[in-house]
């Protein structure tokens, strides 16, 4: 085939081809009923080969010539002054390169308290004292044992009541509150609650629980020159490249962060940890590469937690269930210091999910002398779903509603808190409809008891704060000349899907096959501006960045094609590579020929991410049902089914969604049934930092999980239709599991987690009271 | 001391302390970084490997006794278990972050060559040491039960090759087996 192009050719001014670069204008084409190449199927993860022959290179697996080991010393003790530290004879070691600690005098601060990165007031069990480099992770160990610490324990309180007793321990200056209260209300909750027919009142608590992700925090660093590269296990290689920069006082082009694969991080690793900045100052005193990577208990102890909480909740209603008020009053442990991050956001839930006119939350956080929380797989809210979810499971039984018809009458399509609607304000509708098809709620058998097993059902509603994406972001096309195209971002796949995902948006916004796009990622040196992976931030903030590239690059392939055809582009469409007409007639052209007609030049494309909407508020939100078995003789429960119903909005990919979903709901049975932090309060020791006594769910834990895909495309969320889904599964899980326990066994548990002691403990009281 | 043994097949010599961890050796001195790290303790399953072809946790075991043995990792895994369960968990997308998922695949197929049909207990007592905390559990499940089927698929096929003079009676039982 001969393709004229004296268009082209005249067109061209010193060497560069000139075709009219379409800014990015609204995309509202994907509207309900748009058909669909790529978007929407259930792809597999394009990394999945590499992940089960283990060839996944993890920041973990980085292996560089000559690098060394290291290791950190944690302070044993909850509360103490350091007096003196001794590193000589470890630095003496053969096979130790270096050695940092207070003795360095580095002027770098940490946390939001700007505590020095060695600090002499060491505030919890595992606190850094010193790092270590050495040719293994043996002499690494060996070394730490050589290093002589002198501390004066001081006085600690480790439980979050008792840190606001008025002669507990200061732990910073002042009385052991990280904040003033924050306080909100609207209209009158004092009179709320007098108006209302009948209240319900409880006191709620729940646990530190830990993220544990398998792959621990750490990183690899090397100096080239006097050029910084870590690869880090994180959710954020931007953020750690800012933060990186800021710690050491170099210029952003003289550092470089990369992650391909992350070992799960679930919030934990949205921020930059201490092992990191030790990997980068170890490796520049020892000339050498360095791999800092945590043990389990380093892990365990100092790299995060989800808060536990106390929350004081009222809720008043009138005879036929409207919500007349709700208050709550919480105090979240936040440990020794306040990490950067997301906020857990204890009241938020409280403030939206329902209408109610009167609406009161206070929260405070609180130091404890214990590691330091930060945020955990919507910090707040799945605490807070507990609460308010147990306390409308209580009103609809006392007020002899259905659960699920108490929450319809109390709906609300509206963000009450800045008078806006929602986004989509039939999302939370469409959940109970969903939850109710495939759960088969209104059709559930009554609680049953069968020997000493009985079962019940229950369910609870839930939102999110995020998933409304958080711009700005920038991505790059670039169209090879054999028509393939790389897409280029600064964006990170932390094992949810994202390179996937975004793939096959640029494959449907190009008109190419899977097979002819790769989507970079995980190196800040050359990808654009793009957000952290937490708050369910990624797809709507990437997706329609891709999208808008993606769309303009078309444009530019038509505009191409069109002049090579020597036709008008409108009349010109690109199918799975091909230049076919708007009728979908052959044009016997390809992407590919159109890019070798224009080689050597080729096309690229930018694409951006506008600002979210003001005049709306952008809000996930769904609904779960649990069916739960109670062994009144052992005290086991059993989660037998669970159906979950999110609106994400629309659904990119149902094999990623899928996954999301299932694994959410399970770290929720978890944190219903199984994990907690365990702290000894009287010497301030933590009891399980470790994977043999803080328990996660295994496989036999597992029951079946439906995930009742809503797809209800949110188009006034962005051009994609899609909100963030990675958060939301595990918010409603626990408040449904205990509602379920209530059903079968009339037991109405305020602390979390259920474990069997608890449930007997209950069940003998229940039966004492009876007699 | 120097701890000579066989690795995916070919035999190998190094150096290490005798208590070292063999997931160490493995990662550090012969650079196989497939098979992880994740707790140290032998709670979490990312480290299993084959030691004379049965499944070990790696971090808890000690480089000298694997002296004049033989060590399997991921990255030499094969036979048609192997085969058969790295193909399901491809297909039905198994991994989400990937990280514990080595140590999800030897296990399985470990699980796979003892029981060449395991059911739903089997799997729950095979595979509840290896934690996953993305929680890719529901597909492991299903990726076993799909990749029993492909084992005995291919067992069928492999045994009809090797009898390639096959009787009719032969065939007959092979077919069966497929079908059971």
């Amino acid at each position: 085939m001969t393709i004229k192009t004296p268009e082209i050719e005249s067109s061209k001014n010193d060497g560069d081809i000139e075709l009219s670069l379409p800014l990015q204008q609204d995309l509202t084409d994907w509207q309900t009923g748009h058909e669909f190449t790529v978007v929407g199927k259930p792809h597999s993860r394009l990394e999945g080969a590499e992940k089960v022959t283990g060839r996944a290179q993890y920041s973990a697996d980085v292996r560089l010539s000559g690098q060394l080991y290291g290791a950190v010393l944690r302070c044993p003790h909850p509360h103490a002054k350091l007096i003196s530290i001794d590193t000589s004879e470890a630095e003496a070691l053969p096979g130790v390169h270096a050695v940092i600690s207070q003795n360095d005098q580095f002027d770098i601060d940490w946390y939001s308290e700007e505590a020095p990165l060695f600090s002499d007031q060491l505030r919890f069990v595992g606190d850094e004292v010193a790092a270590v480099a050495a040719v293994s992770t043996e002499v690494a160990a060996d070394a730490l044992r050589l290093i002589k610490v002198n501390y004066e324990p001081l006085p600690f309180v480790t439980d979050m009541d008792q840190a606001l007793a008025d002669d507990a321990p200061a732990i910073h200056d002042g009385d052991n509150r990280v904040e003033e209260d924050s306080e909100y209300e609207r209209g009158d909750c004092a009179a709320g609650l007098q108006q209302a027919d009948i209240t319900v009142e409880n006191e709620y608590r729940t646990q530190t629980a830990l993220h544990t992700a398998l792959e621990a925090h750490g990183a690899t660093a090397h100096w080239s020159g006097d050029e910084l590269i870590v690869y880090e296990s994180t959710q954020g290689v931007h953020a750690i490249h800012g933060l990186l920069c800021e710690k050491l006082g170099l210029p952003m082009n003289k550092v470089r962060v990369i992650e391909q694969h992350m070992g799960g991080g679930f919030g934990a690793k949205q921020t930059l940890w201490k092992p990191t900045l030790f990997a980068a100052l170890l490796s520049r005193k020892a000339g050498r590469p360095v791999q800092l990577l945590l043990d389990r208990e380093g892990e365990n102890l100092a790299t995060g937690n989800r808060n536990s909480t106390l929350q004081q909740v009222k809720l008043g209603a009138s005879n036929d269930g409207k919500l007349t008020a709700i208050k709550m009053t919480c105090r979240i442990n936040a440990g020794a210091y306040a990490t950067a991050g997301e906020a857990s956001n204890v009241a938020g839930i409280f403030q939206h999910l329902y209408h109610c006119e009167n609406v009161k939350t206070s929260q405070v956080r609180v130091y404890t002398n214990t590691g330091p929380a930060v945020a955990f797989r919507a910090p707040g809210y799945v605490e807070a779903c507990f609460a308010l979810e147990s306390a409308m499971d209580e009103l609809a039984h006392k007020l002899e509603i259905d659960p699920l018809e108490l929450r319809r009458i109390n709906y609300t399509g509206r963000d009450q808190t800045g008078d806006k609607p929602w986004s989509s304000p039939d999302g939370l509708k469409t959940c109970y409809e969903r939850l109710d098809e495939e759960f088969g709620w209104s059709q559930r058998k009554a609680p049953s008891s069968e020997g000493s097993i009985r079962r019940g059902y229950g369910l609870a509603a839930h939102e999110w704060m995020a998933g409304m994406g958080n711009p700005p972001a920038a991505v790059f096309i670039k169209l090879n000349t054999d028509g393939s195209a790389d897409v280029v971002t600064g964006t990170q796949d932390i094992g949810t899907g994202t390179r996937t995902v975004l793939a096959q948006v640029a494959a449907e916004a190009i008109g190419l096959p899977m097979e002819s796009v790769r989507l970079l990622l995980g190196d800040t040196a050359i990808g654009g501006v793009a957000p952290v992976s937490q708050g369910s931030f990624t797809v709507p903030t990437l997706a329609p960045a891709v999208r808008g590239a993606g769309e303009n690059l078309r444009r530019q392939i038509l505009e191409a094609a069109a002049l090579l055809l020597e036709t008008d582009a409108t009349t010109l469409e690109i199918k799975d590579g091909e230049i076919v007409s708007t009728e979908g007639k052959h044009k016997s052209l390809t992407v590919a020929d159109v890019c070798d007609e224009l080689a050597p030049q080729s096309l690229q494309a930018h694409g951006s991410r506008r600002a979210n909407p003001t005049d709306t508020t952008i809000r996930p939100f769904g609904a779960l049902a649990a069916e739960v078995a109670v062994d009144t003789q052992t005290g086991e429960i059993t989660v037998i089914r669970i159906v979950n119903a999110p609106d994400c909005g629309r659904i990119l990919n149902s094999k990623t969604a899928n996954s999301q979903v299932i694994g959410g709901v399970t770290q929720g049975i978890g944190f219903a049934l199984t994990e907690e932090r365990m702290v000894d309060h009287n010497i301030g020791l933590v009891l399980n930092a470790d994977l043999e006594e803080y328990k996660i769910p295994t496989v036999a834990d597992i029951p079946t999980i439906t995930h009742a895909e809503v797809n209800l495309p949110d188009l006034n969320a962005n051009n994609t239709g899609a909100k963030g889904l990675g958060e939301l599964p595990l918010i409603p899980a626990a408040p449904a599991i205990l509602n379920a326990i209530f059903d079968a066994t009339g037991l109405r548990f305020t602390q979390l987690p259920i474990n069997r002691a608890r449930v007997l403990a209950a069940l003998q009281a229940q039966q004492e009271t009876a007699e | 001391m120097k701890i000579s043994f066989t690795l995916n097949g070919n035999a190998v010599s190094v150096n290490a302390e005798p208590d070292a961890p063999l997931l160490w050796v493995l990662r550090d001195e012969l650079r196989l970084t497939g098979t992880k790290f994740g707790c140290g303790i032998a709670q979490c399953g990312a480290c299993t490997v084959f030691v004379n072809g049965s499944t070990r946790r790696s971090c808890v075991t000690p480089a000298s006794s694997i002296n004049g043995g033989s060590v399997t990792t991921i990255e030499g895994v094969n036979g048609p278990e192997a085969e058969a369960i790295q193909a399901a968990w491809e297909k039905i997308d198994v991994p989400q972050c990937g990280y514990c998922q080595s140590g999800q695949v030897m296990s399985a197929v470990a699980l796979l060559k003892a029981k060449p049909n395991p059911t739903d207990e089997d799997i729950d007592n095979g595979m509840a040491g290896n934690i996953c905390r993305c929680a890719s559990y529901v597909r492991i499940r299903q990726a076993i039960h799909d990749a029993a089927d492909l084992a005995s698929n291919r067992r069928e096929i492999a045994a009809d090759s090797n009898v390639s003079e096959a009787t009719n009676v032969g065939l007959a039982t092979a077919s069966e087996g497929a079908s059971a």
